[in-house]
């Protein structure tokens, strides 16, 4: 559509204030991990700057270190359940919010929709006091369900978005042509939205892995990877963790960038970021 | 497009779930609100005013209160000042980079919160990079202390965590408006300049509604940057609540707390949205 | 054939006495590899009505951009008068551009978007107001004057597109296909009252469209464009009845091509044959299908006969167009008056002076 497509036009004015200011934010946002991944190559650990040998002890010691190593299968274990529970209840629920009408819907979708927006704390609390309620011991199972609970939304709304895409007409065609509602959903509903359960769950697993503020109130006795780390910070910085903050930059950064991909391959850019804000919050009916 | 059963199926699952893990615990908050904490640690269920009364009279919660949505007031203000004109720059000048240049702003979104935090913590420290390299080039003398274990400290990292999400929902109000009228805007005789206050901005305004909401209401709740790098000066709200759920065991009025953040969140994202709706012009 | 082109333009500019407005000098426009326009000059008179019209593709869009400014030229001048134009950007230029989607901001209502010109330029308050109700008063958008766009048809949009650009009073307008948008009906109306609004307001109009029907109707000149080139700069009568092309030929209106061998003063086509005065060599000729007639009893004298059985019979209303097989592989279409239903087989006839010589339009890259 060239209504939107964007561009210097003939007249683009001097804008290097604008690209300042773009640099600026850029370096703002990528140097406090650049000078992460920097110390956890430093010599000296945390202190002095600028470092004077570089080394991979860290990195050695973080692959030796036990409790990482066991709090990063728990995070794994946590995550992967995490997806099955979100995924579960969250393409019903976009196909509910897109098709279905039922009492309660609006309130439905806001219920949903709500842990993505709201702090960390009330979802955590409110969950705590509900295992409390039912006497069910904290432990990575509260972790899960509470992960769980707060990811549906992220499924609902790349789901939600990937059915706004898909043409209805096909799904006619499937029932003109004789199948019905079951068949048609397995055939020709779900294939096409693959790429959209595919992206949410990449996102449910990273945001899983790093969840920190609702794991907080709900951990038992063995801890995810965020709150190992957690642990250790309130009792003193070692360098160990700079390099463990490294790596989970950086498999961020791959998990995040295919998932990019992924679903640039099916949309445009600005519909990217049209979910990624529905995703974080209350969409608009 | 329907059958009865796949309609049931569709819709009664998630709606459990959510009845059960979102409603119940919610309006378990609000039932603890009105109860207490005897002397022998237990809870009661006295079901009267007494935590809200508490709230109301003790100055220190409404004292953290305000510089909790002090705190989130400044990350909300300094994080649209960051994002809005990279969003401009992004949407208006980058052309072919733009792609490369969304997916630079988005990764740290995705980045573990904590690992963030941390990194700032290590800068701002006294021996940290910050003050070793002010020191290094003779701007100061000694360490600056207001750097680390202050309000100054939360809201530069919660700027830092909340500037890409500020960023998304303008971008995509500006990505939504047609280049056509910046064309018709500037056939007219109106100036870049001119054109951006008198078209782009008005449009953009339900982004930047939806940006500022998010870093306000994510701030005010936060309860990690102030425990990492708040220090005394810094603690919010949140930090109260934590408290009162673990060693200062009041649960009921922690809950009420709560429930008080709840209600203010939501009221705030009810707002928000109309006002979103009144400037929404497609 | 540059140099043709703007010498016919500048004698219809000079026996109208009309002075040259617009110079468009060798403009040319490339995008990457993508040569959009070679070497297009064209001269636009005060107070006339010019269609560039043109397929897809053709330029003719790019082209308008460039004299709004809304692209740069790779090579090639744009003057108004005695001034460089293309050195300006848009928002500096008395040219005013009517959007083909009409491009109304639509968190303004009808009168804030007519007026937006005038504030920028910080007109007074009343001034704004009483240019801005004549404006609206001119297309009749006045009763819409509070409303915001979403709220009013397409139509109206594009009428208060109009005003917004014509209340600037700029020395040229601009319509980028500004009816394409539009059902036939509509878009029929709104062709007279364009021609009638222009005719009042006196100011050159340039209008881009791909709708031949559309430019024959409205322009006093329409200037073809073809893969970045201009092919005829001609008054729509002259376009029709004297195409310079093979090209102009069948894009404007039903033509029929023939492709003659002339030999010894004789042009041949299959079984046609008819005396020409062209020197040896292949020609081609446009023959119009109404200039093919049914041959009745008395027969016209040089006029051309062939036989031939009827392909197909389309009713087109009033006319309809008959195509006929005349051996060889020669099908010729015919416009007759309605009738009855025609027999299988059938005689037509022509005027030979009525065939026009036509250059060939070969592939541009």
């Amino acid at each position: 559509m060239e209504l939107l497509v964007s561009g210097p036009s003939a007249s683009v004015p001097r804008s290097r204030w604008l690209l300042a200011h773009a640099a600026a934010a850029f370096a703002f946002l990528y140097l406090p991990i650049a000078v992460l991944i920097l110390y956890s190559i430093n010599g000296e650990g945390v202190g002095g700057f600028p470092p004077h040998h570089l080394t991979l002890g860290w990195y050695r010691m973080l692959f030796g270190d036990g409790a990482i190593w066991d709090s990063v299968l728990n995070s794994l274990e946590v995550a992967l359940a995490a997806m099955a529970i979100s995924l579960t209840l969250g393409v019903p629920a976009a196909l509910a919010l897109d098709r279905a009408q039922f009492p309660g819907k609006a309130l439905f979708r806001r219920l949903v929709l709500l842990p993505l927006i709201l702090p960390g704390i009330i979802t955590g609390l409110s969950l705590l006091m509900l295992f409390n309620l039912v006497s069910l011991k904290l432990s990575l199972l509260t972790i899960t369900l509470g992960h769980g609970t707060a990811l549906i939304s992220v499924a609902t709304t790349e789901v939600f978005a990937g059915l706004q895409k898909l043409d209805r007409a096909q799904e006619e065609a499937s029932l003109d042509l004789g199948a019905n509602y079951w068949q048609t959903f397995w055939r020709v509903t779900l294939p096409n939205l693959k790429l959209s359960i595919i992206g949410a769950a990449l996102l449910i697993f990273t945001l899983s892995m790093d969840e920190i503020a609702v794991s907080f109130f709900l951990i038992g006795r063995h801890n995810t990877l965020p709150l190992e780390i957690w642990g250790r910070l309130r009792r003193g910085i070692t360098p160990e963790i700079n390099a463990v903050s490294s790596v989970i930059f950086l498999f961020s950064l791959v998990t995040i960038v295919f998932w990019y991909r992924l679903r640039v391959r099916g949309e445009g850019v600005a519909d990217v970021g049209a979910e990624l804000v529905e995703s974080a919050a209350p969409a608009e009916t | 497009m329907f059958s009865r059963a796949y309609k049931t199926v569709v819709t009664v699952p998630p709606l459990a779930w959510v009845a059960v893990f979102l409603l119940v615990p919610y309006l378990l908050m609000f039932c603890y609100s009105f109860w207490s904490v005897s002397s022998l640690q237990t809870i009661v269920h006295s079901w009267d005013l007494e935590n809200y009364q508490e709230l109301l009279q003790k100055p220190v919660y409404w004292q953290t209160l305000l510089r909790s949505m002090w705190i989130a007031a400044r990350v909300m203000l300094f994080s649209l000042l960051l994002g809005y004109p990279l969003a401009y720059f992004l949407s208006f000048y980058a052309g072919k980079r733009k792609d490369l240049l969304y997916q630079m702003v988005v990764i740290p979104l995705w980045v573990s919160y904590l690992v963030r935090a941390y990194a700032w913590k290590t800068i701002l420290g006294s021996d940290g990079v910050l003050n070793t390299l002010l020191q290094y080039v003779h701007l100061t003398s000694h360490p600056l202390d207001f750097l680390l274990y202050s309000p100054f400290a939360v809201v530069l990292t919660l700027t830092h965590i909340y500037t890409p999400f500020t960023f998304l929902p303008i971008y995509a109000a500006l990505e939504h408006i047609p280049r056509n009228l910046v064309e018709a805007s500037h056939d007219l005789g109106a100036t870049p300049t001119q054109t951006f206050w008198r078209v782009v901005f008005p449009l953009s305004i339900p982004g930047v509604l939806a940006g500022a909401t998010f870093a306000f209401v994510l701030s005010l709740g936060d309860f990690l940057a102030p425990l990492l790098l708040g220090g005394p000066s810094g603690i919010m709200i949140s930090n109260i609540v934590v408290s009162l759920f673990g060693a200062a065991y009041n649960w009921p009025l922690g809950a009420a707390i709560s429930l008080g953040m709840l209600v203010l969140v939501v009221s705030l994202l009810f707002f928000s949205e109309r006002l979103e709706k009144k400037w929404s012009f497609s | 054939m540059t140099s043709a082109i703007t010498h016919s333009a500048a004698a219809a500019a000079e026996s109208g006495a009309k002075p040259t407005l617009l110079s468009i000098r060798k403009v040319a426009k490339t995008f990457g590899r993508n040569v959009v326009l070679r070497d297009v000059s064209l001269e636009i008179a005060e107070g006339e009505f010019l269609t560039i019209l043109g397929e897809s593709g053709s330029g003719k869009t790019t082209l308008l951009r460039i004299v709004a400014g809304f692209e740069q030229a790779s090579s090639g001048e744009v003057w108004v008068g005695a001034e460089r134009l293309d050195d300006q950007p848009p928002y500096r230029r008395r040219v005013n551009t009517v959007f083909q989607h009409y491009a109304l901001f639509p968190h303004l209502t009808v009168e804030e978007n007519v007026g937006y010109g005038l504030r920028v330029a910080k007109r007074p308050a009343d001034e704004i107001a009483k240019r801005v109700a004549e404006a609206l008063d001119k297309v009749k958008m006045s009763v819409h004057a509070k409303a915001k766009p979403s709220k009013i048809s397409g139509g109206q949009q594009q009428r208060v597109a109009l005003a917004r650009a014509l209340v600037n009073r700029p020395r040229l307008l601009l319509l980028d296909e500004p009816l394409s948008a539009l059902d036939a009906n509509l878009r029929r109306q709104m062709q007279v009252e364009l021609k009638s609004l222009q005719r009042e307001v006196g100011i050159a109009f340039v209008f881009v469209t791909h709708d031949q029907e559309e430019a024959m109707v409205m322009s006093d000149r329409i200037a073809l464009l073809r893969s970045g080139e201009l092919e005829q700069v001609a008054t729509p009568r002259e376009i029709y009845s004297r195409p310079a092309t093979a090209y102009v030929a069948q894009f404007i209106g039903h033509t029929n091509l023939l492709k003659c061998d002339v030999r010894g003063g004789v042009a041949c086509c299959g079984s046609l044959s008819w005396a020409v005065s062209l020197p040896d060599g292949p020609a081609l000729f446009s023959l119009r299908p109404e200039q093919l007639r049914l041959a009745g009893t008395g027969s016209s004298p040089g006029a051309v006969r062939v036989r031939g059985r009827v392909l197909h019979q389309a009713f087109h209303g009033a006319t309809e167009l008959i195509r006929v097989e005349c051996g060889d592989g020669l099908v010729l279409v015919a416009r007759t008056a309605s009738g009855g239903a025609l027999s299988d087989e059938l005689e037509l006839e022509y005027s030979p002076f009525e065939a026009v010589v036509v250059r060939e339009s070969p592939e541009r890259i």
